[in-house]
Protein backbone atom coordinates (compact mmCIF):
# COMPACT_ATOMS: atom_id res chain seq x y z
CA UNK A 1 0.00 0.00 0.00
CA UNK A 2 2.77 2.43 0.97
CA UNK A 3 4.70 1.49 -2.16
CA UNK A 4 1.68 2.26 -4.32
CA UNK A 5 1.18 5.57 -2.56
CA UNK A 6 4.79 6.59 -3.13
CA UNK A 7 4.44 5.69 -6.79
CA UNK A 8 1.48 8.07 -6.87
CA UNK A 9 3.65 10.79 -5.30
CA UNK A 10 6.38 10.13 -7.87
CA UNK A 11 3.89 10.35 -10.73
CA UNK A 12 2.45 13.56 -9.28
CA UNK A 13 5.98 14.94 -9.13
CA UNK A 14 6.46 14.17 -12.80
CA UNK A 15 3.25 16.09 -13.52
CA UNK A 16 4.61 18.93 -11.42
CA UNK A 17 7.83 18.96 -13.44
CA UNK A 18 5.72 19.07 -16.61
CA UNK A 19 3.71 21.99 -15.21
CA UNK A 20 6.92 23.81 -14.26
CA UNK A 21 8.28 23.14 -17.72
CA UNK A 22 5.21 24.75 -19.25
CA UNK A 23 5.65 27.80 -17.01
CA UNK A 24 9.15 28.39 -18.35
CA UNK A 25 8.32 27.37 -21.91
CA UNK A 26 5.42 29.83 -22.10
CA UNK A 27 7.35 32.57 -20.26
CA UNK A 28 4.64 32.63 -17.60
CA UNK A 29 6.90 32.71 -14.55
CA UNK A 30 5.92 36.28 -13.70
CA UNK A 31 2.27 36.04 -14.72
CA UNK A 32 1.38 35.94 -11.02
CA UNK A 33 3.46 38.74 -9.49
CA UNK A 34 2.94 37.88 -5.84
CA UNK A 35 3.68 34.82 -3.70
CA UNK A 36 2.35 32.91 -1.83
CA UNK A 37 -0.86 34.76 -2.68
CA UNK A 38 -2.23 35.01 -6.20
CA UNK A 39 -3.13 38.58 -7.15
CA UNK A 40 -3.66 39.30 -3.47
CA UNK A 41 -5.98 36.34 -2.91
CA UNK A 42 -5.35 33.22 -0.90
CA UNK A 43 -4.14 30.86 -3.58
CA UNK A 44 -6.73 28.15 -2.95
CA UNK A 45 -9.59 30.61 -3.27
CA UNK A 46 -8.40 32.12 -6.55
CA UNK A 47 -11.31 31.81 -9.02
CA UNK A 48 -10.87 29.25 -11.76
CA UNK A 49 -12.34 31.58 -14.38
CA UNK A 50 -9.47 33.99 -13.76
CA UNK A 51 -6.87 31.38 -14.63
CA UNK A 52 -6.29 32.80 -18.09
CA UNK A 53 -3.20 33.11 -20.23
CA UNK A 54 0.03 32.76 -18.29
CA UNK A 55 -1.87 32.70 -14.98
CA UNK A 56 -3.19 29.27 -15.97
CA UNK A 57 0.33 27.89 -16.13
CA UNK A 58 1.85 29.70 -13.14
CA UNK A 59 -1.10 29.34 -10.77
CA UNK A 60 -1.72 25.79 -11.99
CA UNK A 61 1.92 24.99 -11.23
CA UNK A 62 1.48 26.36 -7.71
CA UNK A 63 -1.68 24.32 -7.16
CA UNK A 64 -0.04 21.10 -8.31
CA UNK A 65 3.01 21.94 -6.18
CA UNK A 66 0.78 22.41 -3.13
CA UNK A 67 -0.83 19.05 -3.81
CA UNK A 68 2.58 17.36 -4.10
CA UNK A 69 3.63 19.10 -0.89
CA UNK A 70 0.59 17.74 0.92
CA UNK A 71 1.17 14.25 -0.53
CA UNK A 72 4.77 14.44 0.67
CA UNK A 73 3.72 15.31 4.22
CA UNK A 74 1.57 12.19 4.27
CA UNK A 75 4.44 10.23 2.70
CA UNK A 76 6.92 11.34 5.35
CA UNK A 77 4.56 10.50 8.22
CA UNK A 78 3.56 7.19 6.69
CA UNK A 79 7.14 6.10 6.02
CA UNK A 80 8.15 7.19 9.52
CA UNK A 81 5.40 5.09 11.09
CA UNK A 82 5.59 2.02 8.90
CA UNK A 83 9.20 1.58 7.83
CA UNK A 84 11.56 -0.28 10.15
CA UNK A 85 14.73 1.03 8.46
CA UNK A 86 15.94 4.19 10.12
CA UNK A 87 17.67 5.62 7.03
CA UNK A 88 14.51 5.07 5.00
CA UNK A 89 12.44 6.90 7.60
CA UNK A 90 14.83 9.84 7.46
CA UNK A 91 14.76 9.77 3.70
CA UNK A 92 11.05 10.52 3.88
CA UNK A 93 11.75 13.46 6.17
CA UNK A 94 14.48 14.74 3.86
CA UNK A 95 12.08 14.48 0.92
CA UNK A 96 9.62 16.63 2.85
CA UNK A 97 12.34 19.17 3.64
CA UNK A 98 13.31 19.19 -0.04
CA UNK A 99 9.77 19.89 -1.22
CA UNK A 100 9.41 22.71 1.34
CA UNK A 101 12.71 24.23 0.21
CA UNK A 102 11.55 23.82 -3.37
CA UNK A 103 8.41 25.81 -2.63
CA UNK A 104 10.42 28.58 -1.00
CA UNK A 105 12.81 28.67 -3.96
CA UNK A 106 9.83 28.96 -6.28
CA UNK A 107 8.52 31.91 -4.27
CA UNK A 108 11.91 33.61 -4.18
CA UNK A 109 12.41 33.30 -7.90
CA UNK A 110 9.02 34.97 -8.50
CA UNK A 111 9.56 37.76 -5.99
CA UNK A 112 13.05 38.47 -7.32
CA UNK A 113 11.93 38.37 -10.95
CA UNK A 114 13.45 35.07 -12.00
CA UNK A 115 17.16 35.45 -11.26
CA UNK A 116 18.77 32.67 -13.29
CA UNK A 117 20.75 31.04 -10.44
CA UNK A 118 17.61 30.71 -8.29
CA UNK A 119 15.53 29.43 -11.18
CA UNK A 120 18.21 26.90 -12.10
CA UNK A 121 18.39 25.85 -8.43
CA UNK A 122 14.60 25.43 -8.47
CA UNK A 123 14.85 23.24 -11.58
CA UNK A 124 17.76 21.23 -10.15
CA UNK A 125 16.07 20.60 -6.81
CA UNK A 126 12.92 19.48 -8.62
CA UNK A 127 14.92 16.69 -10.24
CA UNK A 128 16.49 15.71 -6.91
CA UNK A 129 13.08 15.56 -5.27
CA UNK A 130 11.76 13.46 -8.16
CA UNK A 131 14.75 11.13 -7.74
CA UNK A 132 13.97 10.84 -4.02
CA UNK A 133 10.36 9.86 -4.63
CA UNK A 134 11.39 7.29 -7.23
CA UNK A 135 14.10 5.94 -4.93
CA UNK A 136 11.61 5.72 -2.07
CA UNK A 137 9.19 3.88 -4.32
CA UNK A 138 11.98 1.48 -5.25
CA UNK A 139 13.12 0.94 -1.66
CA UNK A 140 9.58 0.17 -0.51
CA UNK A 141 8.80 -2.13 -3.42
CA UNK A 142 8.22 -5.82 -2.68
CA UNK A 143 10.87 -6.74 -5.22
CA UNK A 144 13.53 -4.63 -3.53
CA UNK A 145 12.71 -5.97 -0.10
CA UNK A 146 12.60 -9.56 -1.28
CA UNK A 147 15.78 -9.41 -3.29
CA UNK A 148 17.87 -12.39 -2.42
CA UNK A 149 20.56 -12.59 -5.06
CA UNK A 150 21.41 -9.06 -6.08
CA UNK A 151 23.98 -8.50 -8.76
CA UNK A 152 27.43 -7.78 -7.40
CA UNK A 153 29.31 -6.33 -10.35
CA UNK A 154 32.17 -3.97 -9.39
CA UNK A 155 32.31 -2.68 -12.96
CA UNK A 156 28.59 -2.00 -13.31
CA UNK A 157 28.32 0.20 -10.23
CA UNK A 158 30.72 3.00 -11.29
CA UNK A 159 29.49 2.90 -14.89
CA UNK A 160 25.87 3.29 -13.77
CA UNK A 161 26.66 5.93 -11.16
CA UNK A 162 28.71 7.90 -13.68
CA UNK A 163 25.89 7.80 -16.22
CA UNK A 164 23.39 9.03 -13.62
CA UNK A 165 25.72 11.82 -12.52
CA UNK A 166 26.32 12.90 -16.10
CA UNK A 167 22.59 12.96 -16.81
CA UNK A 168 22.01 15.21 -13.80
CA UNK A 169 24.78 17.60 -14.85
CA UNK A 170 23.29 17.60 -18.35
CA UNK A 171 19.88 18.51 -16.90
CA UNK A 172 21.46 21.37 -14.94
CA UNK A 173 23.10 22.59 -18.15
CA UNK A 174 19.75 22.43 -19.90
CA UNK A 175 18.07 24.33 -17.07
CA UNK A 176 20.78 26.99 -17.23
CA UNK A 177 20.30 27.27 -20.97
CA UNK A 178 16.56 27.72 -20.54
CA UNK A 179 16.80 30.28 -17.77
CA UNK A 180 19.35 32.46 -19.53
CA UNK A 181 17.11 32.24 -22.61
CA UNK A 182 19.79 30.57 -24.71
CA UNK A 183 17.55 27.87 -26.15
CA UNK A 184 18.01 29.30 -29.62
CA UNK A 185 21.46 30.80 -29.05
CA UNK A 186 22.51 28.27 -31.69
CA UNK A 187 19.59 28.36 -34.09
CA UNK A 188 20.40 25.37 -36.28
CA UNK A 189 20.76 21.64 -35.63
CA UNK A 190 22.73 19.41 -35.94
CA UNK A 191 25.25 22.03 -37.07
CA UNK A 192 25.99 25.24 -35.19
CA UNK A 193 25.69 28.30 -37.44
CA UNK A 194 26.48 25.93 -40.31
CA UNK A 195 29.69 24.70 -38.65
CA UNK A 196 30.65 21.81 -36.41
CA UNK A 197 31.95 24.32 -33.86
CA UNK A 198 30.26 27.71 -33.39
CA UNK A 199 32.29 30.39 -35.20
CA UNK A 200 31.46 33.04 -32.57
CA UNK A 201 31.03 32.69 -28.84
CA UNK A 202 28.83 34.32 -26.25
CA UNK A 203 27.79 32.98 -22.87
CA UNK A 204 24.51 31.76 -24.37
CA UNK A 205 26.27 30.02 -27.25
CA UNK A 206 28.77 28.42 -24.84
CA UNK A 207 26.07 27.05 -22.53
CA UNK A 208 23.96 25.87 -25.46
CA UNK A 209 26.93 24.16 -27.11
CA UNK A 210 27.93 22.59 -23.79
CA UNK A 211 24.42 21.13 -23.56
CA UNK A 212 24.83 19.62 -27.03
CA UNK A 213 28.23 18.18 -26.13
CA UNK A 214 26.68 16.93 -22.91
CA UNK A 215 24.07 15.09 -24.96
CA UNK A 216 26.83 13.27 -26.85
CA UNK A 217 28.59 12.41 -23.60
CA UNK A 218 25.42 11.22 -21.87
CA UNK A 219 24.40 9.15 -24.89
CA UNK A 220 27.82 7.48 -24.93
CA UNK A 221 27.61 6.78 -21.19
CA UNK A 222 24.14 5.28 -21.53
CA UNK A 223 25.15 3.13 -24.51
CA UNK A 224 28.13 1.89 -22.52
CA UNK A 225 25.91 1.18 -19.52
CA UNK A 226 23.23 -0.60 -21.52
CA UNK A 227 25.84 -2.52 -23.48
CA UNK A 228 27.44 -3.69 -20.25
CA UNK A 229 24.11 -4.81 -18.85
CA UNK A 230 23.09 -6.61 -22.02
CA UNK A 231 26.45 -8.35 -22.36
CA UNK A 232 27.03 -9.34 -18.73
CA UNK A 233 23.57 -9.51 -17.19
CA UNK A 234 21.19 -10.43 -19.96
CA UNK A 235 19.35 -12.85 -17.67
CA UNK A 236 18.66 -10.18 -15.06
CA UNK A 237 15.38 -8.57 -16.03
CA UNK A 238 15.65 -6.02 -13.23
CA UNK A 239 18.71 -4.61 -15.01
CA UNK A 240 17.93 -5.33 -18.65
CA UNK A 241 14.53 -3.63 -18.54
CA UNK A 242 15.74 -0.22 -17.29
CA UNK A 243 18.80 -0.47 -19.56
CA UNK A 244 16.59 -1.02 -22.59
CA UNK A 245 14.21 1.70 -21.49
CA UNK A 246 17.18 4.06 -21.09
CA UNK A 247 18.25 3.53 -24.69
CA UNK A 248 14.73 4.23 -25.92
CA UNK A 249 14.34 7.30 -23.70
CA UNK A 250 17.68 8.80 -24.66
CA UNK A 251 16.90 8.29 -28.36
CA UNK A 252 13.59 10.06 -27.80
CA UNK A 253 15.36 12.78 -25.83
CA UNK A 254 17.83 13.56 -28.63
CA UNK A 255 14.96 13.62 -31.12
CA UNK A 256 12.97 15.99 -28.91
CA UNK A 257 16.05 18.16 -28.45
CA UNK A 258 16.35 18.49 -32.21
CA UNK A 259 12.67 19.37 -32.53
CA UNK A 260 13.02 21.97 -29.78
CA UNK A 261 15.40 23.82 -32.12
CA UNK A 262 13.54 23.12 -35.36
CA UNK A 263 10.23 24.21 -33.84
CA UNK A 264 11.66 27.44 -32.45
CA UNK A 265 11.08 26.43 -28.80
CA UNK A 266 7.52 25.25 -29.22
CA UNK A 267 6.30 25.05 -25.59
CA UNK A 268 4.85 21.52 -25.66
CA UNK A 269 7.91 20.06 -27.39
CA UNK A 270 10.14 22.01 -25.01
CA UNK A 271 8.28 20.65 -22.00
CA UNK A 272 8.28 17.11 -23.37
CA UNK A 273 12.07 17.42 -23.59
CA UNK A 274 12.19 18.46 -19.92
CA UNK A 275 9.87 15.68 -18.77
CA UNK A 276 11.63 13.02 -20.81
CA UNK A 277 14.95 14.24 -19.40
CA UNK A 278 13.60 13.61 -15.92
CA UNK A 279 12.54 10.11 -16.98
CA UNK A 280 16.03 9.44 -18.36
CA UNK A 281 17.47 10.51 -15.01
CA UNK A 282 15.25 8.36 -12.81
CA UNK A 283 15.54 5.33 -15.09
CA UNK A 284 19.30 5.55 -14.84
CA UNK A 285 18.94 6.08 -11.09
CA UNK A 286 16.86 2.92 -10.72
CA UNK A 287 19.45 0.96 -12.68
CA UNK A 288 22.20 2.46 -10.55
CA UNK A 289 20.44 1.67 -7.28
CA UNK A 290 19.81 -1.90 -8.43
CA UNK A 291 23.49 -2.23 -9.26
CA UNK A 292 24.19 -1.18 -5.67
CA UNK A 293 21.49 -3.48 -4.31
CA UNK A 294 24.06 -5.87 -2.82
CA UNK A 295 25.39 -3.02 -0.69
CA UNK A 296 21.96 -2.53 0.81
CA UNK A 297 21.29 -6.19 1.57
CA UNK A 298 21.17 -6.85 5.28
CA UNK A 299 23.61 -9.42 6.61
CA UNK A 300 21.64 -12.43 7.76
CA UNK A 301 20.99 -12.15 11.45
CA UNK A 302 21.48 -8.39 11.70
CA UNK A 303 18.75 -6.08 12.91
CA UNK A 304 17.24 -4.42 9.87
CA UNK A 305 16.43 -1.30 11.92
CA UNK A 306 20.13 -0.72 12.43
CA UNK A 307 21.00 -1.33 8.81
CA UNK A 308 22.85 1.48 7.10
CA UNK A 309 23.83 1.45 3.43
CA UNK A 310 27.52 0.98 2.99
CA UNK A 311 27.90 -0.93 6.21
CA UNK A 312 25.98 -3.90 5.03
CA UNK A 313 27.03 -7.20 3.60
CA UNK A 314 28.46 -7.18 0.14
CA UNK A 315 27.97 -10.84 -0.57
CA UNK A 316 24.75 -11.61 -2.37
CA UNK A 317 22.29 -13.87 -0.72
CA UNK A 318 20.50 -16.57 -2.62
CA UNK A 319 16.93 -16.24 -3.73
CA UNK A 320 14.91 -14.82 -6.52
CA UNK A 321 16.77 -12.13 -8.47
CA UNK A 322 13.48 -10.44 -9.32
CA UNK A 323 13.29 -6.94 -7.89
CA UNK B 1 26.06 38.67 -16.71
CA UNK B 2 23.88 35.69 -15.96
CA UNK B 3 25.44 35.19 -12.59
CA UNK B 4 25.51 38.85 -11.65
CA UNK B 5 22.78 38.05 -9.17
CA UNK B 6 24.81 35.47 -7.29
CA UNK B 7 25.47 37.81 -4.40
CA UNK B 8 21.84 38.79 -4.34
CA UNK B 9 20.80 35.17 -4.30
CA UNK B 10 23.13 34.33 -1.45
CA UNK B 11 21.51 37.08 0.52
CA UNK B 12 18.09 35.90 -0.54
CA UNK B 13 18.67 32.34 0.53
CA UNK B 14 19.88 33.41 3.93
CA UNK B 15 17.10 35.89 4.47
CA UNK B 16 14.12 34.56 2.57
CA UNK B 17 11.73 36.05 5.06
CA UNK B 18 12.53 39.57 3.99
CA UNK B 19 11.52 38.86 0.45
CA UNK B 20 9.00 41.65 0.31
CA UNK B 21 11.15 44.68 -0.21
CA UNK B 22 13.21 44.20 -3.32
CA UNK B 23 12.62 43.95 -7.04
CA UNK B 24 9.54 46.14 -6.98
CA UNK B 25 10.78 49.12 -8.95
CA UNK B 26 10.65 52.70 -7.87
CA UNK B 27 7.18 53.71 -6.75
CA UNK B 28 8.21 56.88 -4.96
CA UNK B 29 9.04 60.31 -6.33
CA UNK B 30 12.25 60.59 -8.34
CA UNK B 31 15.37 61.83 -6.71
CA UNK B 32 15.93 65.47 -7.47
CA UNK B 33 18.03 65.89 -10.59
CA UNK B 34 21.27 67.66 -9.92
CA UNK B 35 22.92 69.76 -12.59
CA UNK B 36 26.66 69.91 -13.03
CA UNK B 37 28.10 73.28 -11.92
CA UNK B 38 29.06 74.11 -15.49
CA UNK B 39 25.76 72.91 -16.97
CA UNK B 40 23.97 75.31 -19.28
CA UNK B 41 20.48 75.64 -20.63
CA UNK B 42 19.50 75.61 -24.29
CA UNK B 43 19.03 79.08 -25.77
CA UNK B 44 15.75 78.91 -27.76
CA UNK B 45 16.94 81.78 -29.93
CA UNK B 46 19.73 79.68 -31.42
CA UNK B 47 18.07 76.27 -31.43
CA UNK B 48 17.43 74.31 -34.62
CA UNK B 49 15.53 71.30 -35.82
CA UNK B 50 16.29 67.88 -37.23
CA UNK B 51 13.55 66.30 -39.26
CA UNK B 52 13.51 63.15 -41.29
CA UNK B 53 11.86 59.96 -42.29
CA UNK B 54 12.49 56.31 -41.61
CA UNK B 55 11.77 54.17 -44.63
CA UNK B 56 11.50 50.45 -45.11
CA UNK B 57 12.97 48.65 -48.10
CA UNK B 58 11.87 45.27 -49.25
CA UNK B 59 8.82 43.15 -48.79
CA UNK B 60 6.93 43.78 -45.60
CA UNK B 61 6.67 40.49 -43.72
CA UNK B 62 3.12 39.33 -43.20
CA UNK B 63 2.10 37.49 -40.08
CA UNK B 64 -1.22 35.86 -39.25
CA UNK B 65 -3.20 37.59 -36.50
CA UNK B 66 -2.41 36.51 -32.96
CA UNK B 67 -5.00 34.16 -31.52
CA UNK B 68 -6.17 35.36 -28.13
CA UNK B 69 -8.06 32.23 -27.12
CA UNK B 70 -6.09 31.88 -23.89
CA UNK B 71 -8.08 34.79 -22.42
CA UNK B 72 -11.77 35.09 -23.41
CA UNK B 73 -11.80 38.76 -22.37
CA UNK B 74 -9.08 39.47 -24.94
CA UNK B 75 -10.61 37.27 -27.62
CA UNK B 76 -13.92 39.10 -27.25
CA UNK B 77 -12.21 42.38 -28.13
CA UNK B 78 -10.50 40.92 -31.19
CA UNK B 79 -12.81 38.28 -32.68
CA UNK B 80 -10.56 37.95 -35.72
CA UNK B 81 -7.34 37.94 -33.76
CA UNK B 82 -4.90 40.72 -32.95
CA UNK B 83 -2.91 42.09 -35.90
CA UNK B 84 0.86 41.80 -35.46
CA UNK B 85 2.29 45.32 -35.30
CA UNK B 86 6.00 44.71 -34.98
CA UNK B 87 6.75 45.96 -38.51
CA UNK B 88 4.20 48.53 -39.66
CA UNK B 89 4.83 50.27 -42.97
CA UNK B 90 2.69 52.99 -44.52
CA UNK B 91 3.66 54.53 -47.87
CA UNK B 92 7.12 53.13 -47.45
CA UNK B 93 7.54 54.75 -44.03
CA UNK B 94 8.29 52.61 -41.00
CA UNK B 95 6.33 53.24 -37.81
CA UNK B 96 7.30 52.69 -34.21
CA UNK B 97 10.93 53.63 -34.71
CA UNK B 98 12.48 55.41 -31.74
CA UNK B 99 14.71 58.21 -33.03
CA UNK B 100 16.85 60.09 -30.53
CA UNK B 101 20.01 62.07 -29.93
CA UNK B 102 22.45 59.47 -28.80
CA UNK B 103 25.50 61.66 -28.40
CA UNK B 104 26.73 65.25 -28.70
CA UNK B 105 24.67 67.18 -26.16
CA UNK B 106 27.56 67.80 -23.81
CA UNK B 107 26.64 69.44 -20.53
CA UNK B 108 23.22 70.89 -21.23
CA UNK B 109 20.76 70.77 -18.39
CA UNK B 110 17.06 70.02 -18.77
CA UNK B 111 14.26 70.24 -16.24
CA UNK B 112 12.45 66.97 -15.57
CA UNK B 113 8.84 67.13 -16.77
CA UNK B 114 6.20 66.58 -14.13
CA UNK B 115 3.37 65.70 -16.52
CA UNK B 116 3.17 61.92 -16.82
CA UNK B 117 3.59 59.68 -19.81
CA UNK B 118 0.82 57.10 -20.06
CA UNK B 119 1.21 53.47 -21.06
CA UNK B 120 -2.21 51.93 -21.56
CA UNK B 121 -3.22 48.28 -21.77
CA UNK B 122 -6.23 48.29 -24.02
CA UNK B 123 -7.52 45.40 -26.08
CA UNK B 124 -4.80 43.25 -24.52
CA UNK B 125 -2.29 45.38 -26.34
CA UNK B 126 0.11 48.08 -25.17
CA UNK B 127 -0.58 51.56 -26.39
CA UNK B 128 1.77 53.02 -27.37
CA UNK B 129 3.95 50.08 -28.30
CA UNK B 130 7.06 52.29 -28.49
CA UNK B 131 7.41 55.50 -26.53
CA UNK B 132 9.89 57.86 -24.93
CA UNK B 133 10.01 59.00 -21.33
CA UNK B 134 12.41 61.21 -19.45
CA UNK B 135 14.52 60.04 -16.56
CA UNK B 136 12.51 60.88 -13.43
CA UNK B 137 9.31 61.65 -15.32
CA UNK B 138 6.19 59.92 -13.97
CA UNK B 139 5.06 56.95 -16.02
CA UNK B 140 1.41 56.06 -15.47
CA UNK B 141 0.50 52.49 -16.39
CA UNK B 142 -3.22 51.93 -16.92
CA UNK B 143 -5.26 48.77 -17.27
CA UNK B 144 -8.21 49.59 -19.51
CA UNK B 145 -9.07 45.94 -20.06
CA UNK B 146 -11.74 43.85 -18.33
CA UNK B 147 -9.09 41.30 -17.48
CA UNK B 148 -5.93 41.03 -15.39
CA UNK B 149 -2.49 42.05 -16.51
CA UNK B 150 0.89 41.89 -14.90
CA UNK B 151 3.37 44.59 -15.83
CA UNK B 152 6.97 43.46 -15.91
CA UNK B 153 9.34 46.34 -16.45
CA UNK B 154 12.31 44.34 -17.69
CA UNK B 155 15.02 46.96 -17.58
CA UNK B 156 18.68 46.10 -17.92
CA UNK B 157 19.76 49.44 -16.44
CA UNK B 158 16.67 50.49 -14.54
CA UNK B 159 15.57 48.32 -11.65
CA UNK B 160 13.12 45.70 -12.80
CA UNK B 161 9.63 45.55 -11.37
CA UNK B 162 6.57 43.36 -11.69
CA UNK B 163 3.11 44.08 -10.38
CA UNK B 164 -0.42 43.00 -11.09
CA UNK B 165 -3.38 45.09 -12.24
CA UNK B 166 -6.53 43.22 -11.41
CA UNK B 167 -9.29 45.77 -11.83
CA UNK B 168 -10.23 47.59 -15.01
CA UNK B 169 -9.26 51.25 -14.80
CA UNK B 170 -6.55 50.81 -12.19
CA UNK B 171 -3.47 53.02 -12.55
CA UNK B 172 0.02 52.65 -11.16
CA UNK B 173 2.80 55.20 -11.40
CA UNK B 174 6.46 54.39 -11.74
CA UNK B 175 9.51 56.55 -12.34
CA UNK B 176 12.49 55.29 -14.24
CA UNK B 177 15.71 56.53 -12.75
CA UNK B 178 18.34 55.86 -15.39
CA UNK B 179 18.79 56.38 -19.10
CA UNK B 180 18.08 53.20 -21.06
CA UNK B 181 17.39 52.61 -24.74
CA UNK B 182 15.22 50.57 -24.78
CA UNK B 183 13.51 49.24 -21.67
CA UNK B 184 11.03 46.44 -22.44
CA UNK B 185 7.65 46.05 -20.76
CA UNK B 186 5.99 42.68 -20.85
CA UNK B 187 2.77 41.08 -19.76
CA UNK B 188 3.37 37.44 -18.88
CA UNK B 189 -0.35 36.75 -18.65
CA UNK B 190 -0.63 37.60 -22.34
CA UNK B 191 2.64 36.55 -23.89
CA UNK B 192 2.13 38.62 -27.05
CA UNK B 193 2.08 41.94 -25.17
CA UNK B 194 5.34 43.86 -25.38
CA UNK B 195 6.15 47.57 -25.27
CA UNK B 196 9.44 49.46 -25.31
CA UNK B 197 10.38 52.70 -23.59
CA UNK B 198 13.31 54.88 -24.53
CA UNK B 199 14.37 56.46 -21.23
CA UNK B 200 16.47 59.57 -21.74
CA UNK B 201 17.78 62.48 -19.67
CA UNK B 202 16.98 64.97 -22.45
CA UNK B 203 13.92 65.80 -24.57
CA UNK B 204 15.40 65.03 -28.01
CA UNK B 205 13.55 61.93 -29.05
CA UNK B 206 10.60 60.97 -31.20
CA UNK B 207 8.70 57.91 -32.33
CA UNK B 208 7.87 57.65 -36.00
CA UNK B 209 4.20 57.78 -36.77
CA UNK B 210 2.36 56.83 -39.93
CA UNK B 211 4.60 57.53 -42.91
CA UNK B 212 7.79 57.17 -40.86
CA UNK B 213 8.29 60.91 -40.21
CA UNK B 214 9.97 62.31 -37.12
CA UNK B 215 11.07 65.70 -35.77
CA UNK B 216 13.58 66.67 -33.10
CA UNK B 217 12.94 70.29 -32.14
CA UNK B 218 14.85 72.92 -30.16
CA UNK B 219 18.27 71.35 -30.56
CA UNK B 220 21.15 73.68 -29.70
CA UNK B 221 23.91 74.15 -32.29
CA UNK B 222 26.34 71.26 -32.35
CA UNK B 223 27.28 67.95 -33.89
CA UNK B 224 25.10 65.06 -32.92
CA UNK B 225 24.79 61.35 -33.36
CA UNK B 226 21.20 60.54 -34.19
CA UNK B 227 20.16 56.93 -33.76
CA UNK B 228 17.07 55.15 -35.00
CA UNK B 229 16.00 52.01 -33.12
CA UNK B 230 13.51 49.39 -34.21
CA UNK B 231 12.57 46.37 -32.12
CA UNK B 232 13.08 43.85 -34.93
CA UNK B 233 15.30 45.65 -37.42
CA UNK B 234 18.00 46.92 -35.08
CA UNK B 235 19.63 50.34 -35.02
CA UNK B 236 21.07 52.81 -37.48
CA UNK B 237 23.07 55.95 -36.67
CA UNK B 238 23.99 59.12 -38.50
CA UNK B 239 25.93 62.23 -37.64
CA UNK B 240 24.50 65.69 -38.20
CA UNK B 241 25.85 69.17 -37.52
CA UNK B 242 23.48 72.03 -36.72
CA UNK B 243 24.42 75.70 -36.93
CA UNK B 244 22.41 78.36 -35.12
CA UNK B 245 18.70 78.28 -36.11
CA UNK B 246 19.58 75.55 -38.54
CA UNK B 247 17.29 72.86 -39.92
CA UNK B 248 18.65 69.58 -41.20
CA UNK B 249 17.09 66.50 -42.66
CA UNK B 250 18.25 63.04 -41.68
CA UNK B 251 16.68 59.99 -43.27
CA UNK B 252 17.07 56.40 -42.22
CA UNK B 253 16.35 53.24 -44.09
CA UNK B 254 15.82 49.75 -42.75
CA UNK B 255 15.81 46.66 -44.89
CA UNK B 256 13.91 43.44 -44.41
CA UNK B 257 16.25 41.01 -42.71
Amino acid sequence: MLHRYIKLVAFSTLLLIAAGGMVTSTDSGLAVPDWPNTYGQFMFSFPLERMVGGIFYEHGHRMIASTVGFLTIVLAVWVWIVEPLRWLRWMGVIALAAVILQGILGGITVLYLLPAPVSVGHAGLAQIFFCMTVALALFTSPGWKAAQTPVDDPMLRPVAATATGLIYVQILLGATMRHIEAGLAIPDFPLAFGHLIPPAWTLGVAVHFAHRLGAVLVSAAIIALAGHVWYHHRARRELVRPATLLILLVALQVTLGAYVIWSGLQPIINTAHVVNGALVLVTSLVLTLRSFRCRFAPTPGTDARAAVPGLLARKPVTSSPRI
Amino acid sequence: MVFNNLRLCAAVLTAAAVAAGCGRGNEGPPAAATARPDAKRVDPATAGTVTGRVSFEGTVPQFPPIKLDSDPACAAQHPNGLPVDTIVVNNGGLENVFVYVKDGLGNYYFDTPTEPVTLDQKGCHYSPRVFGVRVGQPLVIVNSDPTMHNVHGAGNVNQQFNFGQVVQGVKNTRTLTAAEVMMPFRCNVHAWMTAYAGVLPHPYFAVTASGGAFELKDLPPGTYTIEAWHEKLGTSSQSVTLAEKDSKTVNFSFKAS
